[in-house]
């Protein structure tokens, strides 16, 4: 199970919390079960052919999951994954 | 809204006519206004599209404007000098803006950044010399915010706390700058002003302006569609902390733009137009087509913040992955 930390502008989104454990061997399998869980996610993690939106910036610990293997990136238990926003006004 | 007449910018000096040699602080503003046509081939011919090219600024964008403003004026009122620190949150360019003038001018500057700022951001920083407090990825814009408010409150001696979102300071140098340069560059024809809405400033200030002296002037506000976006520099106003100078009351249209859409016309800005700008550009150029293609005729300007430079390391952006080798 990973910890997944959800950012201020999701959080409306997953009943307020910010960090959620969820089950999952890769990046791309815990995303997907923590959409199922929260489904009023999906559309702002993904586009409509099921791929990771573009903005959509993952990290474990300090490294991005792109300078990885992407969403085939294998999460051991207790990983921290950071979903992180773009910076916004000013 | 209380308006206040920006007389105090006056009397610093912001408003001046184009120069070719002086201090650094006399190349801010003036900048190229762009006639879009490769981008804008579909459109009537009596539709024209403009864009205020702000990097041209010696900082590298339109936060010059509102940054010297704010520096001017807290000087011009004694809560800046002597040694005492301005302190803001900025996603970047407000943070470069500061530190540019800062060095220019003695005053030591320290910003509030989340730690998620592009490295190309966070080394220009440091280059100037500014000091930087990175704040929790995970909270955006609101928590560099909200830690900038609580260090201000902390340490008063030690801070002035320039606060670009809730500072008139902000609004007047776009009402005494860029919209009286849109007005005179379209020689008075100006029909909408399309901008991106991050602190307000500009469309407030610059759309205020315009109003007073064209009232048919429609103001066209451009925002993400959503609270999780990519468009840096731009706000969610629904969802984030509402900036003290928006005043929704001016706004005649707001144009909802998806960080894809926005992308797309970054690259196409560059490969079309020549137009090597970043992605909030991007997004003012949809909305401003998406305006202009509703009209018979008329004169849309909108507003490119800054260059392509400090987005190179979002690959995502470009459509490659590596700018170097691919």
């Amino acid at each position: 199970m990973a910890i997944i930390r959800i950012p201020t502008p999701l959080r409306p989104y997953t009943n307020g919390q910010s960090e959620l454990t969820v089950a999952g061997e890769t990046v791309g399998q815990v995303l997907e079960n923590l959409v199922q869980q929260y489904p009023a996610l999906r559309t702002h993690i993904f586009n409509e052919n099921g791929e990771l939106r573009p903005f959509v910036n993952l990290f474990i610990g300090e490294n991005n999951v792109n300078d990885l293997q992407g969403v085939a990136t294998p999460v051991e238990d207790n990983d921290r994954i950071l979903l992180i926003p773009s910076i916004a006004g000013g | 809204m209380e308006v206040q007449t920006p007389s105090t910018l006056f009397q610093t000096g912001i408003l001046s006519p184009p120069v070719t040699t002086g201090s650094l602080e006399a190349f801010v503003g003036n900048t190229p206004l762009v006639l879009l046509r490769r981008v804008t081939a579909h459109l009537p011919a009596a539709v024209q599209v403009f864009a205020k090219a702000e990097w041209f600024n010696p900082g590298g964008s339109i936060k010059d404007r509102p940054a010297l403003n704010i520096l001017r004026v807290a000087l011009a009122e004694g809560k800046l000098g002597k040694g005492k620190r301005l302190l803001d949150s900025t996603s970047g360019n407000m943070g470069i803006a500061y530190a540019t003038f800062g060095a220019a001018l003695g005053i030591p500057v320290t910003l509030v950044v989340p730690a998620n700022a592009s490295p190309e951001r966070i080394a220009i920083l440091k280059a100037l010399g500014a000091e930087l407090i990175l704040s929790d990825p995970s909270e955006g814009s609101d928590g560099a915010i909200r830690i900038a408010r609580q260090l201000a409150v902390e340490y008063p001696e030690r801070y002035y706390y320039a606060n670009q979102y809730d500072n008139p300071a902000n609004w007047q140098a776009h009402y005494c700058t860029t919209g009286p340069e849109i007005f005179h560059q379209t020689r008075g024809c100006v029909t909408h002003l399309v901008a991106g809405l991050g602190t307000s400033g500009t469309l407030i200030g610059a759309g205020r302006y315009l109003r007073e002296v064209s009232s048919k002037v429609q103001l066209v506000a451009v925002q993400p569609s959503s609270p999780f976006h990519g468009l840096e520099g731009l706000k969610h106003m629904p969802t984030a902390i509402r900036p003290g100078i928006f005043d929704e009351s001016l706004i005649d249209l707001t144009i909802p733009v998806e960080t894809e859409e926005a992308y797309q016309m970054v690259r196409r800005l560059a490969k079309e137009e020549g137009l090597f700008v970043g992605i909030s550009a991007g997004a003012a150029a949809v909305g401003a087509i998406r305006v202009a293609e509703r009209l018979e005729s008329g004169v849309v300007v909108t507003i490119f913040p800054d260059a392509g430079y400090k987005y190179l390391s979002e690959k995502a952006l470009w459509g490659f992955q590596d700018p170097v080798s691919s």
